[in-house]
């Protein structure tokens, strides 16, 4: 499975990527902001996203918006430390499919991971 | 500065280290920090906007900060190492999101992080707002939380962010 993080963390997105591993998930695409993730979602296709919010030059909200008007249907996981009610609703609003707040234990990361996944194919 | 906008910090900043971190973080009292007083070696600051304006930095001693950050990333990184401004940014970043969601009512939002590495630097919030210190321990060492906020009320938030 493609994977694609997205991050202006380089250190979120090593601890992303290391339980990612740990799930044998280890064809990984990383993106340092919305517009460095659109320049890739072409060549790369991903089949799962981990999207950041809050980030310089396109930030996650608005790259998922633009991600699903190009009709991907691929499952979403916003990683963030928005932790607002209105927040999450926007965001599901927007196309995603699941949502994690920063800080996150690794067990609670993959939890999300592997129950997005199963809900994408039960779809 | 009302203790309300304290207290939120307090709590964060003790919910990401023990999430993130596996530490444990203990609170001294707060108190007014003295105006030109130099921050710690390593600074990783954030700005508010919105109803709460002002700026939030957490602020280390170069050992404390390079045992946390080598927690943080799993690797042994110094002071020096390109990620290693990148590893403080994110924690601020978690630490005053967390924050932001407990500041019930209000209309905040929250800058990028910025990083100063250095001993002797002194980081100025805004001059109408006290900047409160807090003192904090945990088994990497001691550190701070320098937090210098004012509340704005929601029309002028508007204004005085657009200026």
């Amino acid at each position: 499975m493609k994977v694609m993080l997205v991050d202006d963390s380089k250190t979120m997105r090593n601890i992303q990527k290391g339980i990612l591993n740990q799930l044998g998930y280890t064809d990984i695409v990383e993106a340092c902001d919305g517009l460095d993730a659109m320049s890739k979602i072409g060549p790369y296709q991903p089949e799962l996203l981990l999207v950041d919010w809050n980030m310089p030059n396109m930030d996650g909200l608005t790259f998922v918006k633009e991600f699903r008007s190009r009709g991907s249907v691929a499952p979403i996981i916003m990683v963030t430390t928005e932790a607002e009610k209105s927040r999450v609703v926007e965001a599901i609003k927007a196309g995603v499919n699941n949502y994690v707040i920063k800080p996150f234990t690794p067990e609670g990361l993959r939890e999300r991971i592997t129950e997005t996944l199963a809900r994408a194919n039960a779809a | 500065m009302q203790s309300i906008y304290v207290i939120p910090y307090v709590k964060s900043i003790q919910n990401v280290f023990q999430t993130m971190l596996q530490l444990s973080v203990d609170v001294g009292e707060p108190s007014s920090k003295q105006p030109g007083k130099p921050s710690y070696d390593v600074s990783g600051i954030i700005g508010m906007s919105g109803t709460i304006q002002g700026n939030v930095v957490l602020s280390f001693p170069t050992a404390t900060a390079e045992r946390i950050v080598s927690l943080f990333t799993g690797c042994e990184l110094t002071h020096t190492h390109a990620d290693f401004a990148d590893a403080i940014g994110e924690l601020v970043n978690m630490v005053c999101g967390g924050a932001k969601a407990m500041l019930a009512g209000e209309e905040v939002n929250i800058s990028c992080p910025s990083v100063v590495v250095g001993s002797d630097h002194r980081v100025l919030g805004r001059s109408d707002a006290v900047c409160i210190v807090v003192p904090c321990t945990c088994d990497c060492g001691e550190f701070a939380m320098e937090i210098s906020l004012r509340q704005v009320a929601a029309g002028s938030a508007a204004t005085t962010t657009a200026a």
